[in-house]
């Protein structure tokens, strides 16, 4: 329950943390909540709940409350992709559909709930960071322990014997690590050695920047805005909430801070694979734009393509569907012409775009006319049946289903341009027909004449203005650095003791710690008088997420027997049973 | 530009012929675990290679997991042969055991199912190429071609597994799902070679789709060493409970050695599954005017980061490790596949790419 339970951050890379020994701990300063436990007052209780909060198995538990409550905004629909299916799910399910809209099971990611979990975890986040980023600082400049008696005994170590006088193997030891850039601490015949701070940097930058993620991401809400227009061929557009079809700003938004671009769709090209097995689906999209960044500024053109959306001043628009819009003539009963324009059909989903929509003529005279109507891009008829062969207009006409009376759009609730209020029309005895374009029907009694005079394509655009989207690249990018940081960096510390040869008199053979062998392979240790030193070099690592600290213990092996110039292989076996004390004492004089 | 239909053919083909030598490479290694030869008692760790996967957390455990040390215990107190570099007998670090490893020569068995790989890999990769080729694209537009695709990262992750901890044990585990997959893909949900559509028109498939193709690749591997390890888990504590192992479990690793060896693999894979997801919120932003949507795909892909990003830290936290963890862990992956297959096929959102109905 020490420096673990602190951390909602708690190092997913430490390995086996517990198992570590002694030597691994920072000192007092980790210790902290092993504090005698008070008696609890309210602030006892708010620093138990704290705690509680900022503990990893609260922050694990919130991590998995977070993955599940992900799920049903998935698996329901959204009001944020597709509010007409939620509409329809709500529909089709009368006890449900109600209750769990009013849980906000359509808005899982705006819902009230789901921001209880991502703010507590990333409370539990920012209670748990600050503080280690604190302890991290702290210990960066704190020098590594003292080196145990018997450094060979770490769960990687070694002894041998130098001809160097002790003094002068301590130098080189010294010098060799400090080159390597170990950060060091010495005492009398002995040197520790540190390195890999960089890891707990880099695992605290990680989580850091999960919070300036969420931070980029709340920066976007309330200062970006969203907007759809729908835009036909020779037809454009000035960047203001009129001309919008939906406009959703974000709180600080106002109607004033929208970039003045203006916008004009000059041709929209589509194509599409014209055989084989995929034959219809669409191969390319194009939308040539022209635009204006100022009302007064030049005028530049635009090839505007999926994922490759338009940038003006920050502002972005993306082309983000595409349909055709039949044209027509619509003369009325008294001769007028009562419509002259195109009129965008939806596509209805199939593959080859066969497309629905509605024409609404509220100028006709003596009474409005209204008609439904089926745009067929490639027309063929089979058995009868109308229908669509490919997706390109290659042969295009349309078929509608004449009304007359009153469109109902002076009065009531307002209505959707894609569709027709039949309740106050009644529908004209004149049977379905295709039109080709050019051609025309006459309406029964003298109602009027409906020519379909050619056809145009449409686009949905979007435009989105989002400030938090470079802050949110950044932290991304600094998330993943941490993250590789962490994993990749390894804290160790090494351990360099020299005694003369022949004092060590309490290091003789055995067995050794847990493991065993230290292959007491029969050479007789101590007991030889005169020069020289014995060297025992030992190490570990906290945290070998990736591996490879035995190859560097062995390499630095082999690097400080050559700076002790080639030292012989006889070596002391190392020392007896384990001395747990030794682990932490400091250098007895 | 049309279809190269000689080409597509050709990778068809090829990729037919994968399935048939990994099938053989499958039945090579269950041959290795059927007649192969045992790691029994002490002499476990010079018949069958060990994992030298020996390092901090190594400290205190038991002393198999550092490779050849029991052995030279068990042999009558030789030393053994000093690794050059190390030097000196008394280095107790991994390298010295994995030169030592070096010197055990791998059964028969294990050397035909190795090279049985190799030349499905082969195969494989020219069959992805020439998939490639043939449309003239990279060759990741739909299910046929990702799972094709992850199916070769999880046998590369496999064989570089093999080159680095000599984890020849997981052949038979890995083979399994990857034959599966590829048969999959021969009969429901293979797709005619074509064009991409426009929405995939962008470089950045080659960045988010290859990242998010290896870290699954990866992650595969991972839970099959993780199932191995809940079975090695179990069977050890039978045997602490005095019950005799069963047969394939003798065979296999000790339970911590595969817990490491997933984790390792994890570890590698996380960081690039999470630069799958940079890569993909990049393009979407690209493409459809937001980073982040909350389009089933991308949502799923968080709650995958999520669990993955659960069981790292459910590893670090006591009282969650082993047993718990490894559930995590599969957890995780279960969710990566129905991101790959569920989410592709039943749910509709702007990533429908599957190319089947």
């Amino acid at each position: 329950m020490t420096s673990a339970r602190t951390s909602g951050v708690t190092d997913p890379v430490t390995e086996d943390g517990e198992d570590a020994p002694d030597l691994l701990k920072d000192g007092p300063q980790e210790e902290m909540a092993g504090q005698p436990a008070k008696p609890f007052g309210i602030m006892g209780w708010l620093r138990w709940c704290w705690r509680q909060l900022t503990s990893m198995r609260t922050a694990l538990v919130l991590l998995f409350l977070l993955a599940v409550a992900s799920v049903p905004g998935s698996m329901l629909p959204q009001n944020g992709t597709d509010p007409v299916k939620v509409q329809q799910y709500i529909g089709q399910h009368p006890l449900l559909g109600p209750l769990l809209n009013r849980l906000s099971f359509f808005d899982v990611f705006a819902a009230p709930w789901f921001a209880a979990i991502y703010l507590l975890l990333f409370t539990s986040l920012a209670g748990c960071v600050l503080p280690r980023a604190f302890r991290l600082a702290v210990s960066a400049q704190a020098k590594p322990p003292a080196a145990p008696r018997h450094p060979a005994r770490l769960p990687f170590g070694t002894a041998y014997r130098t001809a160097l006088d002790p003094p002068e193997a301590l130098a080189a030891a010294t010098g060799l690590l400090s080159g390597k850039g170990f950060r060091l601490r010495a005492g009398g015949g002995w040197v520790s050695a540190e390195k890999g701070y960089l890891r707990e940097t880099g695992n605290l930058l990680f989580h850091i920047a999960l919070l300036a993620l969420l931070a980029a991401i709340g920066l976007g809400a309330v200062f970006g805005y969203k907007a759809d227009i729908l835009l036909t061929e020779g037809d454009g557009f000035a960047n203001t909430v009129a001309a919008y079809d939906q406009y959703h700003p974000g709180r600080a938004v106002a109607p004033g801070d929208l970039q003045p671009f203006t916008v004009w769709l000059d041709r929209f090209d589509a194509s599409y694979v014209q055989s084989g097995p995929l034959r219809g689906e669409p191969s390319s999209f194009a939308a040539s734009l022209r635009y204006q960044a100022q009302p007064s500024g030049p005028m530049r053109r635009y090839d505007l393509q999926v994922n490759h959306p338009l940038n003006v001043d920050g502002a972005k628009v993306y082309l983000i569907g595409h349909g055709y819009a039949p044209q027509f003539r619509i003369i009325d009963g008294h001769g007028h012409v009562a419509l002259q324009q195109a009129v965008p059909f939806l596509p209805t989903g199939d593959t080859a775009d066969t497309s629905e929509g509605v024409i609404k003529v509220p100028d006709a005279q003596p009474e409005q006319l209204g008609f439904i109507g089926v745009f067929l891009p490639t027309e063929v008829a089979f058995g009868g049946q109308l229908s669509s062969a490919f997706p390109a207009a290659l042969h295009p006409a349309v078929s509608l289903v004449s009304y007359a009376g009153n469109l109902g759009l002076d009065a009531g609730p307002p209505q959707s341009v894609y569709q027709l209020q039949t309740s106050g029309m009644r529908r004209l005895p004149i049977a379905p027909q295709p039109l080709f374009p050019g051609q025309s029907i006459k309406l029964p009694n003298g109602a009027g004449t409906v020519t379909f005079t050619g056809y145009r394509q449409w686009i949905s655009l979007q435009v989105t203005y989002d400030p938090g989207r470079v802050p949110a690249l950044i932290s991304a990018i600094v998330a993943i650095f941490g993250l590789l940081v962490s994993f990749l960096v390894r804290r160790r510390r090494l351990f360099v003791r020299v005694r003369p040869a022949g004092a060590s008199a309490d290091g003789v053979a055995g067995d050794g710690v847990a493991g065993g062998g230290v292959a007491g392979d029969g050479v007789a240790g101590g007991g030889v008088a005169g020069g020289g030193a014995e060297v025992e070099f030992g190490g570990l690592a906290r945290s070998d997420v990736a591996g490879g600290f035995e190859e560097e213990f062995a390499a630095l092996t082999e690097a400080l027997r050559a700076a002790h110039g080639g030292a012989q292989p006889a070596a002391p076996g190392p020392p007896v049973a384990p001395d747990e004390s030794a682990m932490t004492s400091e250098d007895r004089k | 530009m049309p279809v190269n239909l000689g080409m597509a053919r050709l990778s068809d083909h090829l990729l037919l012929l994968t399935v048939v030598i990994y099938s053989l490479a499958m039945l090579a290694f269950a041959g290795e675990l059927a007649y192969g030869r045992r790691r029994t008692g002490a002499a476990a760790s010079q018949q069958e290679p060990e994992l030298a996967l020996a390092g901090s957390a190594a400290v205190g455990g038991p002393a198999a997991l550092r490779g050849g040390q029991p052995a030279s215990a068990g042999s009558g107190g030789q030393a053994p042969p000093p690794a050059q570099g190390a030097g000196g007998g008394q280095s107790r670090g991994g390298a010295a055991d994995a030169a030592a490893d070096q010197a055990v020569p791998a059964g028969l068995w294990v050397r035909a199912a190795l090279a049985l790989t190799a030349v499905g890999l082969a195969t494989h990769v020219v069959g992805i190429v020439t998939r490639g080729l043939a449309a003239h694209r990279i060759p990741w537009g739909n299910m046929y071609e990702f799972v094709t695709a992850i199916t070769c990262g999880a046998v590369l992750v496999f064989l570089v597994l093999v080159l680095r901890y000599r984890a020849y044990f997981l052949g038979l585990f890995v083979m399994v799902p990857v034959v599966l997959g590829l048969g999959l893909c021969a009969t429901v949900l293979y797709t005619a070679a074509g064009p991409l559509m426009p929405a995939l028109h962008s470089y950045w498939i080659a960045i988010h789709v290859t990242a998010a193709i290896i870290s699954t690749g990866i992650f595969m591997v991972a839970a099959t060493t993780t199932v191995m390890y809940l079975f090695a888990e179990r069977s050890a504590a039978r045997v602490a409970a005095g019950v005799a192992a069963g047969g394939i479990m003798r065979r296999l690793p000790e339970a911590q050695v595969l817990d490491r060896l997933a984790y390792r693999t994890v570890v590698f894979g996380f960081p690039i599954w999470t630069f799958a997801i940079i890569a993909g919120a990049i393009w979407a932003d690209q493409a459809w005017g937001r980073y982040w949507g909350w389009d089933p795909k991308e949502t799923w892909a968080f709650i995958t980061w999520v669990a993955y990003a659960c069981f790292l830290h459910a590893r670090a936290t006591a009282g969650w490790r082993g047993r718990k963890a490894a559930v995590v862990q599969l957890v995780a992956f279960g969710c990566l596949i129905f991101n790959l297959i569920g989410v592709n096929l039943w749910v509709t959102g702007l990533h429908s790419y599957a190319g089947i109905s």
